[in-house]
């Protein structure tokens, strides 16, 4: 029996420290894995309380369950949407400006 | 039974399979050298032992005594990891595969499964999701040969892997898609449950064909390309373009070196062997056959698995019988054929299959 | 007690794994510890009694995605991370205000943490496949639809932005 919390504060911790990563490094594909490691402690959160409405149910039945995990299924399908147009867009950035650091990217002048 | 119980089974069926299956890796290679070679007209090993069965002793001697290499240059981490991945990752895949119903010994009754359990009144129970457990591992074996690549600090080495990756993650999709076809008619992801769902006949109209209710009958497309999206994710011809001897040196192996080298081997291999597996699994209903009621129940359970071993005996057969064939395709012929004519091939099965399960119902 | 103790062992192996990607340098050893964020999860996903989203993590999240960004750092091939200095205010207003965020929702969650109740290992028919599929197909038939054309943009976005110009 574990309780809820704990698993909470673990989501907490990881998106934590993924919007301090998103806000420290400098590389920017570093950066876009802390977005992806913030989707993720999201995802834990659901599925946790998908287990706990489970144990706990509401007695109007408004809160179907198990539509916590349905809704991480749709989380990974827009996170790895997002992936594919965002490295492409890191690719194309790397061959006009050579670099791969955010400091460097900082005017529209090349 | 309690769980010290499970815990010991478990643990003397892992060491019985994991042996059995690196003798087998070890046999298969033998048998894949004499069927090339007689293909190609002429012996294959016939000096070590009789027949050349002493060939993978000697295979294998020559690994462990040949020079480890450890280059300065390469990333030395994930140089070391990445073929203990490869081999790991196809290893973990034979933990889901069940062998036959149920073996007693000395009074304790397992599953002939690693993951297998018998409950208390006898019934086996599996993992409800072993086919995705099958696939999940599968993805997870496409960062055993990136990082070789990449960490090889390598021109062929990288592009090499890079080629190699791509191929696999191009036909997984395929791969994963072809399955979907006997999920609709079995209507479970357990590995025990489909086998289970392909006992009996096929009856057709109210009386009963004598042919068994296999997958293969009304799925042959999908089993056609599963066939094709696993030899191309074994890296097996015709699609082995990445580690062919006659292109780009020899792929994201070309820096590895004896006992590396055969860990990437041994992972080929078992690999091919997981795919023979679940091929007689979803399409060739396991390990049925006919029951021999004279045999002592020891030889009772152990029937399906000589029956089980056949059918992947014959699909390993199948593998190396192709080998020695076929030539091999071209990158952009290869990429374009999964993309552009498996990958909507599954699809269009899925339709199909879907139309007539929803309409039969 | 055997689900604590699991729960803090894969616990650990996150957290341990996400500061692995803060304070590593180059790029591939935090895809690579990224990697081991998501196979642990995973993990505790099995804990919470959903198995099929344990499964589609490691195929899509681990196996895929990150796949992905494993290849286009084998394929940029920039190298480790260099000292630059970074914004000011991401540093000073940031981290500071991050460091409250979270410790005020973790205060909360640890105060009222007996109010929440727990979870465990519920009975064999919570998370099953073909419960997963009644909901997506029903309940959520229009944002699974949605998604479909949502991948469709995403796919074509990369193509047309991965194109080499001549």
């Amino acid at each position: 029996m574990v309780p809820l919390s704990w698993y909470l504060i673990l989501s907490g911790i990881l998106f934590a420290l993924g919007v301090l990563g998103f806000l420290l490094k400098r590389n920017i594909i570093t950066i876009f894995m802390s977005i992806e490691l913030m989707l993720n402690a999201v995802n834990l959160s659901f599925v946790a309380f998908a287990n706990y409405w489970n144990t706990h149910p509401v007695a109007d039945k408004s809160i179907v369950p198990l539509s916590g995990q349905v809704f991480v299924f749709f989380v990974m399908v827009v996170a790895a949407a997002e992936a594919a147009v965002g490295l492409a867009i890191i690719i194309s950035v790397f061959r006009t400006r050579e670099t791969l650091n955010v400091d460097r990217v900082n005017l529209l002048k090349l | 039974m309690d769980t010290k119980t499970f815990i010991i089974a478990a643990v003397i069926k892992i060491a019985l399979v994991v042996f059995i299956m690196l003798t087998g890796v070890a046999y298969t290679t033998w048998l894949e050298r004499k069927v090339i070679g007689r293909i190609q007209n002429r012996w294959g090993p016939t000096r070590v032992g009789p027949f050349g069965l002493l060939q993978p002793l000697a295979d294998g001697v020559k690994f462990i005594l040949k020079e480890d290499l450890l280059p300065d240059y390469v990333h030395k981490g994930l140089f070391i990891l990445a073929p203990m991945l490869a081999l790991v990752m196809s290893l973990i895949s034979i933990a889901v595969i069940p062998f036959g119903e149920t073996i007693t010994i000395a009074g304790h009754t397992t599953a002939l499964q690693i993951s297998g359990m018998v409950s208390s009144s006898g019934g086996i129970s599996d993992i409800n999701i072993g086919l995705l457990i099958i696939l999940g591992v599968t993805s997870i074996g496409v960062y055993g040969v990136a990082l070789a690549g990449w960490s090889s600090n390598s021109k062929y080495s990288l592009l090499g892997s890079l080629r190699a990756s791509a191929q696999m993650i191009s036909y997984e999709l395929a791969l994963g898609l072809s399955l979907v076809g006997i999920l609709l008619l079995s209507g479970t992801l357990s590995l025990r449950q489909i086998v289970y769902s392909q006992s009996g006949n096929w009856v057709l109209g109210g009386h009963d064909t004598h042919v068994p209710h296999w997958f293969i009958f009304p799925q042959i497309v999908g089993f056609f390309i599963y066939l094709l999206a696993a030899y191309a994710e074994t890296n097996r011809i015709p699609f082995d373009m990445p580690e062919a001897e006659t292109e780009l040196v020899a792929g994201y192996h070309t820096e590895y070196s004896s006992m590396k080298f055969a860990m990437f081997f041994m992972a080929e291999y078992v690999n091919m062997f997981t795919v023979a597996c679940l091929a007689t699994l979803l399409f060739f209903g396991g390990w049925h056959g006919p029951q021999l009621s004279f045999l002592p129940p020891l030889g009772q359970s152990l029937l399906p698995v000589v029956y089980f071993a056949a059918k992947v005996f014959f699909f390993i057969f199948l593998y190396i019988w192709i080998r020695g064939t076929l030539p091999r395709f071209r990158y952009d012929q290869l990429m374009a054929f999964g993309w552009k004519f498996l990958l909507p091939l599954a699809i269009a099965n899925i339709i199909v299959t879907s139309l007539i399960v929803a309409w039969g119902a | 007690m055997v689900h604590q103790v699991l729960f803090i062992v894969f616990g650990l192996i996150c957290v341990a794994g996400a500061i692995n990607l803060l304070v590593q340098r180059h790029p591939i050893s935090s895809a690579l510890s990224l990697v081991v964020v998501m196979a642990s999860l995973s993990l505790i996903y099995l804990l919470l009694g959903a198995e099929f989203v344990a499964a589609i993590q490691v195929i899509v999240y681990a196996g895929a995605i990150m796949v992905l960004f494993v290849f286009v750092i084998m394929l940029l091939n920039a190298g480790a991370e260099e000292r630059t200095r970074g914004s000011r205010i991401a540093l000073f207003v940031g981290v500071p205000g991050v460091i409250i965020l979270a410790g005020t929702v973790g205060w909360m969650l640890v105060s009222g943490s007996g109010k929440l109740g727990s979870v465990s290992i519920s009975s064999s028919n919570f998370g099953e496949t073909h419960q997963i599929a009644r909901l997506l197909f029903n309940n959520f038939l229009l944002p699974f639809e949605i998604t479909s054309v949502l991948i469709l943009i995403a796919i074509m976005g990369a193509v047309v932005l991965g194109k080499r110009e001549n």
